[in-house]
């Protein structure tokens, strides 16, 4: 575990959120607080809610009760909340997801201008600056289609820190890579994870959770069912289910 | 068979036809370029959150697209001015064309935009864009992209349908031979010889679509 900078007040708090997709119930009565600098893993079965936890924090989808705040920003219905929260909070997904109509440095640049309102050569030397710490820099003129699995994962790490957002969110960032890749972006995830950025991961990578979480979340059917330290969560875990996914899960690795 | 060509008469108007072909390159390339802005304004407006918008854009593709051109043309030339509205022959014929073209680049650029997808909408709202800016500067190209093919027979087709706005007595190549064979009965020699300037007009038209795709949708993909 590393020894993370961390202060008391929470950067994001999730309190009692319900959230439901028509008739299904994707979040059961969610508490979570998670203080600046901290890393939660999060981790569970298949359908149990932990992309929809994430993708409610920064507003990708909606809940319906309960409040979630960030960085002192509570989530409405109004934009101005949301647009708030989103330029604080950056996303990195599965699938990638890069622009591919445009180059690796202007997939970089984009937001930065666009939302932020940064000039063209500020925006560039941005960029520059997280890619070349994502290792990829030599790369920056390149469209995505010409990069593989992993290095365009590190693009799009790189592109949402160039919002220079306080939190990092990720789901499942290694789960689309070829076994070989896995460890090139989880590496950076690492150094990240080292320069103190407050994170939380949908990851089942467990080395990863062991070497830098701070805490393990374990959800199942919406609800978070266990919480713990990695070394708590892993020789001891309390719960039956957790017990279970995790004898899968190591039964896998 | 005892018809002796001449196309003496052909060479002799060949400056009005020249001028004809220049009228109906203009017509196209003004109806296409309206048609095109439509399209994607119509696209966006489709997905608007107000349902009377979105009613509006959907009214308008049925309308247009089950309706003759012959008749739009007809309605916007002879019944509008019945309301005020007066326009000459060839403003007509480019708001026609923008219409009529305009319609199916709706239909066209909604499949590619449905194509796209979730994962970059998402990737760009969670970078802070919002839902406009997500359409124009992610969505758009890619979109316009897998279906610039469709997009492009459309409007070779709107190219070729400038013809038709002979019917109000627009200035373009149709209306001049019509001028040129009635005056000269020259019939088989005029329309020979516009059937060949149609298909190099169409050429024209082909080579502008590829330099624009070259231009705009070259980037590589998997
Ligand atoms: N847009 C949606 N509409 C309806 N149901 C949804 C939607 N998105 C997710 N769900 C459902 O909500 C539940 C939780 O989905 P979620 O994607 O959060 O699970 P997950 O824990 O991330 O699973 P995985 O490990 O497979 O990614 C699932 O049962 C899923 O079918
Ligand atoms: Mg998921």
């Amino acid at each position: 575990m590393l020894t993370s900078i961390q202060t008391d007040t929470p950067l994001i708090s999730l309190t009692k959120v319900e959230k439901w997709y028509g008739a299904f119930h994707a979040l059961k009565a969610i508490n979570l607080s998670v203080r600046k600098g901290e890393k939660i893993v999060l981790c569970g079965p298949s359908g149990s809610g932990k992309s929809t936890l994430i993708r409610c924090i920064n507003a990708l989808e909606s809940i319906q009760s309960g409040t979630i705040t960030v960085d002192g920003t509570t989530l409405d219905n109004n934009s101005t909340s949301i647009d708030a929260v989103r330029r604080e909070v950056g996303m990195v997904f599965q699938s990638f997801n890069l622009f591919p109509h445009m180059t690796v440095l202007e997939n970089c640049t984009l937001a930065p201008m666009r939302v932020r309102g940064a000039s063209k050569p500020d925006a560039e030397r941005i960029a520059r600056k997280y890619l070349e710490r994502v290792r990829i820099l030599d790369q920056a003129e390149k469209y995505p289609a010409q990069l593989s699995g992993g290095q365009q994962q590190r693009v799009a790490i790189a592109r949402a820190l160039c919002m220079e957002p306080n939190v990092m969110l990720f789901d499942e960032p290694t789960s689309a890579l070829d076994p070989e890749m896995v460890k090139e972006v989880l590496d950076t995830m690492i150094a990240l994870a080292v320069d103190g950025m407050t994170m939380i991961c949908v990851t089942h990578e467990m080395g990863f959770a062991r070497q830098v979480a701070d805490r393990v979340i374990f959800m199942a059917s919406g609800e978070i069912i266990e919480e713990a330290t990695p070394e708590v969560f892993f020789t001891a875990p309390q719960h039956p289910r957790t017990q279970a996914f995790l004898g899968e899960i190591l039964a896998h690795h | 068979m005892n018809y002796v060509f001449d196309f003496g008469v052909v060479f002799e108007k060949m400056p009005e036809l020249l001028l004809g072909a220049a009228s109906t390159l203009g017509l196209a390339i003004a109806g296409i370029s309206l048609a095109l802005i439509i399209g994607v304004l119509g696209v966006a407006a489709r997905s608007s959150k107000y349902r009377l918008m979105r009613g509006a854009v959907i009214a308008f593709v049925e309308v247009v697209r089950n309706t003759p051109f012959l008749v739009q043309i007809f309605f916007i030339f002879f019944a509008l001015p019945m309301m005020g509205i007066r326009l000459n022959p060839t403003v007509t014929a480019i708001i026609a064309l923008a219409v009529n073209g305009g319609a199916y680049a709706i239909e066209i650029i909604r499949g590619g935009v449905e194509s796209i997808s979730k994962g970059q909408v998402e990737a760009g709202l969670a970078l802070g864009l919002h839902k406009f800016q997500v359409f124009r500067l992610i969505v758009l190209k890619p979109a316009i992209r897998t279906i610039y093919p469709s997009l492009v027979s459309q409007f070779i087709m709107l190219t070729l349908t400038t013809a038709v706005c002979t019917s109000i007595a627009a200035y373009e190549l149709t209306s001049v031979a019509q001028m040129i064979e009635s005056d000269t009965f020259r019939s088989f020699e005029v329309y020979f010889t516009i059937t060949i300037m149609y298909l190099f007009i169409s050429s024209i038209m082909m080579g502008l679509f590829a330099l624009i795709s070259r231009h705009f949708f070259s980037y590589p993909t998997r």
